[in-house]
């Protein structure tokens, strides 16, 4: 801690009524013997009553003392703050100096106005500028006619997309949206499994376009993809067209604005947009998973920019996905699911959930090949499609198990040559099996989503080496 | 506020501040060169000496110039030389 000067030292500012009031009183102490000193934050002639007024328009000094009112009076012994008091409250005020008449005619009390050094957006700044180092990560300065988004595309740092920037300001601010320290570590990261702390999800929030309160969220993504059943290495390295698929559950998705309506799995909303990408961000520059290095994928999918949106828990009687995995409803979680693209299922005529479950059902048997059982899937029903099954008293286990058992194909049109199609399963598999099913028990995942008007559902066909072999669907809780 | 322009490294660091250089090939051999006159003087008399002593060396060398010296190349002409050639030589001289 620096040393002060001893006595008295007030901060103030020209713009604010009561800091005007009491110029004569400010004045009355700069004549006192108790060394003073003035500080003023926008206006170094104001006040025009005290000689010797200290400009503090960089902040510094009213950000190292913590100021967060004007006026502000400190007491200062051996170099040390011993009492401060805010705002004007005369006999406040008179005690404090030990001046019976001190602003004697002035009224008796007047709140302060906020200091200038907590306006929105100021204090990052401020700490980026004359806070002490908190921040661990290598600084890379720019030349000076380097473009800064153009520095962040060359330097490799994006998925193909312009990022923002990642300034020590910036993420001063996105490391306010946790309760964590920076220098937490939340996962070991593949492809390279290195250590990855909050302060560097925090830059490649930063870079995703992110606000703050989105950060429990990515953070709690980070985890998940970390665990081990989840299996990132490998959904990364596969050649088939897996990245994690992001559901976001419980109250922090409507605190947060997240989409679960309409286009819930389209573009347009940021915090959608912005957590699944970080993610993707987190996994490309700490875990050094790249396109054509470690990430093989022949093809790809669109969702591997970011897939991320929020279960519609809302007008339903069916329970979330996070409570089915065993969370409490008002509990807000993350689960990621190692899933493709998006495969649309039309059905405007089903109004019996027996003829809707069929439906969904012949559709699912295509997810990787309709001859092949060895990929999860996550169906996404949207409200139209849940409540032909709701108003007839389907839970989702209900939907669940009737799918499964629909599932359930004579193995005779699974069999590798059937149909002409050489694809499919190896006899020797299949053995004296009358049916196969297409789905491991506990591989197919349903939640519900999307706008209110529209009688289709979707299917995220998952990694065809889904389960314990390759990935399971994982959920972590999102700490504050 | 600043006028240090500063990003943190969103990587595990692992690499250099610096940005590297492409990597170097290991053998020049059946590589197509492309020799680049900047439209300096004297800058095809270099190169005419370069594309001799390759060309005896049996590599395939195509030229190309930059409209002026004075501004870097434009994009069409970098592109034809990325899609043309695996390695590029570029010629000051004066």
């Amino acid at each position: 801690m620096r040393k002060l000067p001893d006595g008295l030292i007030a901060i103030v500012k020209r713009d604010c009524p009561t800091c005007r009031l009491i110029e004569p009183v400010l004045g009355e102490l700069a004549t006192d013997q108790i060394p003073f000193v003035v500080y003023t934050q926008d206006d170094p002639t104001f006040p025009a009553t005290v000689p010797d007024v200290v400009a503090d328009t960089s902040l510094e000094q009213s950000y190292q003392l913590n100021i967060e009112i004007v006026p502000t009076l400190i007491r200062v012994e051996e170099g040390r703050e011993v009492e401060r008091i805010v705002g004007w409250n005369r006999r406040e005020w008179q005690e404090f100096t030990g001046l019976d008449d001190l602003g004697k005619g002035l009224p008796d009390y007047r709140p302060g106005c906020g200091s200038k050094s907590v306006e929105p957006g100021i204090s990052e700044e401020l700490a980026a500028r004359f806070g002490r180092a908190r921040l661990k990560a290598r600084q890379i300065d720019l030349a000076p006619l380097e473009d800064e988004i153009e520095a962040c595309f060359e330097r490799g740092w994006t998925d193909g997309l312009p990022v923002v920037p990642p300034t020590t300001t910036r993420v001063l601010r996105m490391l306010t949206g946790t309760s964590r320290t920076p220098e937490e570590i939340v996962g070991i990261i593949p492809p390279n499994n290195v250590e990855c702390t909050v302060e560097k999800v925090a830059i490649n929030a930063v870079m995703a376009g992110c606000k703050p309160e989105y950060l429990p969220v990515v953070l709690a993504a980070v985890e998940a993809a970390c665990l081990e059943e989840f299996c990132m290495q490998g959904v990364l390295a596969t050649t088939y067209f897996s990245a994690p698929v992001i559901i976001v559950n419980g109250p922090i998705a409507k605190a947060i604005g997240m989409n679960s309506g309409i286009n819930a799995l389209g573009q347009g909303n940021r915090a959608n947009a912005t957590i699944g990408r970080a993610l993707q961000l987190v996994i490309r520059n700490i875990g050094g998973g790249e396109p054509g290095g470690i990430d093989r994928a022949t093809l790809g999918n669109p969702g591997k920019y970011t897939f991320c949106f929020a279960e519609r828990e809302h007008n339903t009687s069916w329970e979330s996905l996070a409570v089915q995995r065993g969370f409490g409803p008002n509990v807000s979680t993350v689960t990621l699911f190692a899933g493709d693209g998006v495969q649309a299922v039309m059905d405007q005529i089903s109004r019996t959930p027996e003829s809707l479950a069929r439906s969904l059902a012949a559709s699912l048997r295509s997810v990787a090949h309709p001859k092949l059982t060895l990929a999860d899937a996550l169906l996404v029903v949207s409200p139209e499609h849940s409540r032909v099954f709701e108003e007839a008293g389907w839970s989702k286990q209900r939907l669940y198990r009737e799918l499964m058992a629909l599932l359930r194909i004579p193995s005779g049109d699974m069999v590798r040559g059937a149909h002409g199609i050489a694809e499919g399963i190896p006899k020797e598999r299949i053995s004296d099996q009358a049916l196969i099913s297409k789905f491991r028990p506990g591989g197919l995942h349903i939640v519900r989503a999307g706008g209110n008007a529209g009688l289709f559902s979707a299917i995220i066909g998952g990694w065809a080496a889904s389960g314990p072999r390759g990935s399971q669907p994982v959920t972590k809780e999102i700490r504050l | 506020m600043t006028d240090k322009r500063t990003l943190l490294d969103p990587t595990a660091e692992h690499a250099p501040a610096r940005r590297e250089r492409v990597t170097r090939p290991i053998s020049l051999e059946g590589l197509t060169f492309g020799l680049l006159d900047i439209s300096k003087d004297r800058s095809d008399i270099f190169l005419d000496q370069v594309e001799t002593q390759l060309v005896e060396r049996g590599l395939t060398v195509r030229r190309y110039q930059k409209p002026t010296f004075a501004r870097i190349a434009p994009t069409e002409l970098k592109q034809r030389i990325v899609v043309e050639c695996d390695v590029v030589i570029e010629a000051l001289a004066d």
